[in-house]
């Protein structure tokens, strides 16, 4: 059982309380009657099924009952990433590179604790994925 | 036969002496409390417990563990409790405890199965995918009824299980799998470093490999009470648990753990308040992974007989049990590990046939400690064939090379061909493992989880090296998930052994090209030569070698036989083992029994039960209930002598003739509100809603994007900002969903809320005639005269001096109400209308009459006249659809080419010839009975009854370009003859509608 990270309830939750809904960054058109044929079949028919990293719609519905967004590797089924419904897509490039640089020792069991795809288990993956925080200049040398 | 319990040597073991006696294959025999049936067994001189399962070829125990392929047997605790494929060296016995062998007829010892053991040429790899191919029909009525009962193991229970089976969610820092040194190490460090620990293990005696490794020492005593006083140690501490008889079987994502705990099966009379197992989904911040290594056996010539088995098992048997496996006793090994079992058993008392070792001439400690005693080590020699029927009796030696056989009588003949390590539960988390060229073995590489593996199962042979890794890795783990920054003593004065050497696939004599039966897989009977064949007829990946072969295939998933078949097949195809690869390891480590998973999910607690708050009324009455979903529904209320037809008859007729109540209280109800609901109504429905009155109604339909019927229901007005939704019984959840979707991602900036109400309103459908007569003298505040209230409207007040939402709607075309009361006033109020209906002739009716009403009506059940491929217009229902909206869910794919199509099915009404003819429902329509199958077929029929009220069946179907074919005649087949129907329109019963009205 997964444990998923709702972004409205700002914690983990067990996948029972979670229903998957689907592709993400499906936008139904503001005039959806005068969209193409074509247009349409891409809107509601066509989706893909990536053998790695996906974009989907997950619902809390046995907890706060809002959909959110979850960036999620369908190998592993880890979750780089979950962020509000509307918020823009991440960019992938900048998931992966931020995850790269984590990625684990290949050494029998020398993993590091705060690296490593294992390491999400107990770290919120707000906190796993995101870039090491820039000097912030604001804050000066005191 | 059975001799008596004199293979029980004095002085050694680790048991008391309290007896226990039990029985297997009807003869008594005593054991001793701790033992397993296996050991209890042996210490009586039983090898010979099982029938091999394709050849039927006698066998005994291979082992002391789980990884045990042979000795199956079936534990008959009562009549009920009947388990098979019990592995007898997991099974401790208790007193009275019953065994029975599997797999022979007429007995163990003369089994007609054996038949097949010459046959054996026959069953080569393969032989059931080439043999039964034809003809097909012979498959299922004779080849696969006689494999099945020849070739089964034991027999499933046919009694329900009595037994319940508890489950438990579990949280811990620190999890270990395994407590053998490592595992007791690593949690031990773990525990003293302030994280929250579960220990578990398999057997019932925590210790692991340090059951038999007698000579080890840990603070300078013997190994085993250091792990007895660290386990005592970790039992009396609050933040560790620890679990023994717990295997872990799965490990899935996110370092969750499932355990499967066996509570009960090793009491004589368990507490029936017990679970007979329970299962642990542990969700643990850091798993250390502590599964040892399994030793393998050799693969030569009738490796199979009973009395031949792994060195470590007899060794277990005997420094644990107190029994010594034989009197005079033979090895055979590529491993040093085979030595130590010869020299603890020679030190008790018993002869030591010879060591026979293929390994060239050396003159390491173990040769040099055996020697001492006086065996004979046979260096560079092999094992070439065995004697004996029931039991081993003889080994036939030789020079690896060449040379004269000389056969060596032995009653027990030890083998090891070295040791896998266990990375079943590190390939499950989803690391990958990798071939460790220098000790031929396959070791956890990458990492995929929070995880680490510590001991024999990552490849760490000593045991100093062994709890040094252990502790680290305890302490480790416990410091990254606690934060904490203690550390753990590390034990000192220990010494251990090491097991070097070892060997993969066959021995000399059953190398390549030969013939004899030498098994890899005691389980699923196969040889190396079916292994060969295998490769030689094409199969050159591990994974189709695995299926051809069913290697590896039966319920030990080939814990001693994997790495013999992938050496086999990598010599024959020339590559070596990494590029042949591994087959996947996959949960359950061993077998897991439906109760453990299912645990209270059964009976009564599947499935929740939903009840309406007037179905006590319902139940007193004598109603007959059906499932809907999960609700139990009134189907049909019978009087005396009445079956369903007779009853439904006459509530049908009552209802139109004077008034009948319903209890409509499952209706999905969602309530939506704000100051764009009307605005969100507009989206969702097809219909119009901006310019619905407050107080009005109206039927609305909910399409998906596609254009095709999703759901249907009244929808009530009840403010400018205030919509009473009301949904199929089935449809409310998803319906709920789907509207939620589209307001939280679609329309968010839309200012509405949506409540589910379902459950908060009991829903009373008062219908007939005489209806308003019925509701009058109860409701206060409201005018309910034709003029004020007509046909589709809403008003709230009270009734019985309750708040109501009364609506003024109809599902059966007679003027009727629905009486919407808060749920705790359901049953007062139906009983208030009851006795009110009672002056009245009114009748109670059930969801069929409800049913066979709307039917009468042409009034369509979405889910029933639709199949999600069903659009309004298909339905007849194109007035639902607000021709002037620029928006709405469906609105696009309602235009698309298809959908408007000629040639759609559309919904008309049947009448058969024979009016008293009822059709099936989902029968098929043609218009040519005559025409050769497959017909041509024209559609189908959705709904059909008799319906008393017209006086002949009706039939509601979808039938292509249905509309233009009014008043045609058309065929419906069955199997005793097409029956005559008419295509008609869907309204049977007052097509005209004034009875709406009044
Ligand atoms: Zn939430």
């Amino acid at each position: 059982m997964l444990l998923i990270r709702c972004p409205y309830c700002e914690e983990e939750r067990p996948e029972l309380e979670f229903r998957n809904g689907g592709q993400a960054h499906i936008a139904r058109s503001t005039d959806i009657v005068q969209e193409s044929a074509e247009a349409f079949e891409r809107f509601f028919f066509i989706r893909d099924n990536p053998k790695g990293v996906i974009f989907e719609r997950w619902r809390h519905i046995h907890g706060c009952g809002r959909f959110f967004n979850a960036v999620r590797d369908t190998i592993t089924d880890k979750f780089h990433h979950t962020y509000k419904a509307g918020e823009p897509q991440p960019d992938l490039n900048e998931l992966i590179a931020a995850n790269e640089d984590r990625r684990m020792d290949e050494g029998r069991g020398d993993m590091p604790a705060d690296q490593g795809p294992g390491s999400w288990a107990n770290v919120p993956p707000d906190q796993i994925n995101v870039a090491e925080p820039a000097a912030d200049a604001s804050k000066g040398d005191a | 036969m059975a001799e008596p319990a004199s293979f029980r040597v004095s002085g050694k073991g680790r048991l008391g002496s309290k007896g226990a006696n039990f029985t297997f294959d009807g003869a008594s025999y005593q054991g001793v409390e701790g033992d397993t049936l296996a050991s209890a067994l042996l210490a009586n001189g039983v090898h010979l417990v099982g029938r091999s399962f394709k050849y039927h070829r006698p066998r005994g125990i291979l082992s002391a563990g789980a990884e045990e392929p042979n000795a199956l047997v079936n534990i008959e605790r009562d009549p009920s409790r009947k388990v098979p494929n019990v592995r007898a060296t997991v099974q401790e016995i208790y007193p009275g405890l019953k065994a029975v062998s599997q797999n022979r007829w007429p007995s163990l010892a003369y089994d007609v199965g054996e038949v097949n053991n010459i046959a054996s040429p026959m069953f080569s790899a393969g032989f059931y995918y080439k043999t039964f191919m034809w003809p097909k029909k012979a498959w299922e009525k004779f080849y696969e009824p006689k494999i099945r009962a020849a070739a089964g193991l034991g027999v499933a229970p046919d009694l329900p299980d009595p037994d319940h089976y508890s489950q438990r969610f579990a949280h811990c820092d620190v999890l270990v799998l395994g407590g053998g040194a490592a595992g007791i190490a690593a949690a031990t460090a773990a525990a003293e470093s302030g994280a929250r620990v579960i220990l578990c293990d398999e057997q019932a005696d925590l210790g692991g490999a340090l059951r038999f490794e007698a000579g080890a020492m840990v603070e300078n005593k013997p190994a085993w009470d250091w792990a007895q006083e660290a386990i005592a140690k970790l039992a009396a501490n609050d933040r560790v648990r620890v679990l023994p008889r717990t295997t872990a079987f799965g490990y899935y994502a996110q370092n969750f753990v499932a355990l499967a705990e066996r509570v009960t099966d090793h009491l004589a009379s368990p507490n029936p308040g017990l679970p007979r197992e329970r299962l642990w989904q542990v969700r643990a911040g850091r798993v250390v992974i502590a599964t040892g290594a399994i030793e393998r056996h050799m693969v030569f010539a009738d490796n199979d007989r009973p009395g031949i088995m792994l060195a470590s098992a007899a060794r277990t048997y005997l420094n644990h049990y107190g029994v010594s496996v034989g009197r005079k006793v033979g090895v055979f090994t590529a491993n040093d590990s085979a030595y130590q079992a010869a020299i603890d058993l020679k030190k008790a008392g018993t002869e030591i046939a010879a060591i026979v070792d293929i390994r060239p001439a050396s003159e390491g400690d173990a040769v040099q400690q055996a020697r001492a005693l006086g065996i004979e080590v046979l260096s560079g020699h092999a094992v070439v064939k065995t004697g004996g029927r029931l039991r081993v009796s003889s080994m036939a030696v030789r020079s690896v090379n060449v040379g004269a056989e000389r056969v060596i009588p032995v009653d027990a003949l030890l083998m090891s061909a070295g040791w896998t390590p266990s990375v079943h539960l590190f390939s499950q988390s989803r690391g990958r493992v990798a071939f460790d060229e220098a000790s031929q073995r396959f070791l956890p590489g990458t990492y995929a989880q929070a995880c680490v593996s510590v001991g024999a199962s990552n490849g760490t042979d000593r045991l100093e090296a062994t709890l040094e890794e252990a502790y680290a890795a305890g302490e480790k783990a416990a410091k990254e998930t606690t934060g904490g920054t203690k550390s753990a003593a590390r034990p000192a004065g220990v010494s251990g052994e090491a097991f070097a050497g070892g060997m993969l696939g066959t021995t000399p004599g059953a190398e390549n090209g030969t013939t004899v039966a030498a098994f890899v897989d005691f389980q699923n009977d196969v040889t190396a030569k079916d292994i060969r064949l295998a490769v030689r007829e094409g199969m050159h990946s591990i994974e189709h070698v695995k299926r051809f072969t069913t290697n590896g295939m039966a319920t030990d998933q080939g814990k001693t036989s994997n790495m013999h078949g992938l050496a086999i097949a990598a010599e024959v195809l020339g590559k070596d083992i990494p590029s042949v690869g591994l087959t996947t390891f996959r949960a359950p480590y061993t077998p897991v029994t439906f109760g453990t998973i299912v645990g209270h999910a059964k009976g009564e607690l599947f499935d929740p039960t939903r009840r309406t708050p007037i179905h006590p009324w319902a139940e007193a009455q004598g109603a007959a209930f059906e499932d809907v979903g999960q609700w139990k529904r009134a189907w049909y209320f019978p009087r005396a002598g009445e079956d369903m037809h007779r009853a439904v008859d006459r509530e049908c007729k009552t209802v139109r003739e004077t008034a009948g109540l319903f209890d409509a209280s499952t209706l999905g109800k969602i309530e939506v509100v704000g100051p764009d609901a009307a605005k969100f109504m507009e989206i969702l429905y097809t219909n119009p809603w901006e310019k619905l009155e407050v107080g009005r109604c109206r039927y609305g339909i909910m399409l998906r994007e596609d254009g095709f019927i999703y759901d249907d229901g009244v929808v009530g007005r009840l403010a400018s900002d205030r919509f009473h939704v009301t949904t199929t019984t089935g449809g409310a959840p998803r319906v709920m969903n789907h509207m939620e979707d589209y307001l939280q991602t679609e329309f968010p900036d839309l200012k509405v809320w949506l409540t589910s109400i379902t459950e908060q309103w009991a829903v009373i459908a008062v219908q007939g005639p005489n209806s308003r007569k019925i509701i009058e003298p109860l409701v206060e505040g409201i005018d309910i005269s034709d003029a004020a209230m007509p046909h589709m409207s809403v008003r709230e007040g009270r009734i019985c001096g309750v708040p109501t939402r009364l609506f003024r709607m109809s599902f059966t075309g007679e003027r009727g109400f629905e009486v919407n009361v808060p749920a705790d006033y359901g049953q007062a109020v139906w009983e208030a209308l009851w006795a009110e209906g009672q002056k009245y002739g009114a009748c109670a009716y059930g969801t069929e009459s409800m049913h066979v009403l709307r039917a009468e009506k042409g009034y369509i059940i979405v889910g029933q006249e639709t199949d999600g491929t069903v659009s309004p217009y298909d339905a007849g229902l194109d007035w639902a659809i607000g021709k002037k909206k620029r928006d709405f869910v469906g609105i696009r794919g309602l235009k698309r080419s298809d959908l408007v199509a000629d040639g759609r099915k559309q919904l008309v009404g049947l009448r058969t010839k024979n009016p008293r003819t009822v059709l099936e429902e989902g029968a098929q329509i043609v218009a040519n009975p005559r025409e050769p199958v497959p017909m041509t077929m024209l559609g189908h029929v959705t709904s059909s009854y008799w319906s008393e009220n017209c006086g002949h069946s009706i039939a509601l179907a979808l039938l292509q370009n249905g509309r233009k074919r009014m008043g045609q005649t058309l065929w419906v087949p069955m199997p005793d003859g097409a029956i005559e129907v008419e295509v008609t329109g869907t309204v049977f019963f007052d097509p005209e509608g004034g009875r709406l009205n009044g």
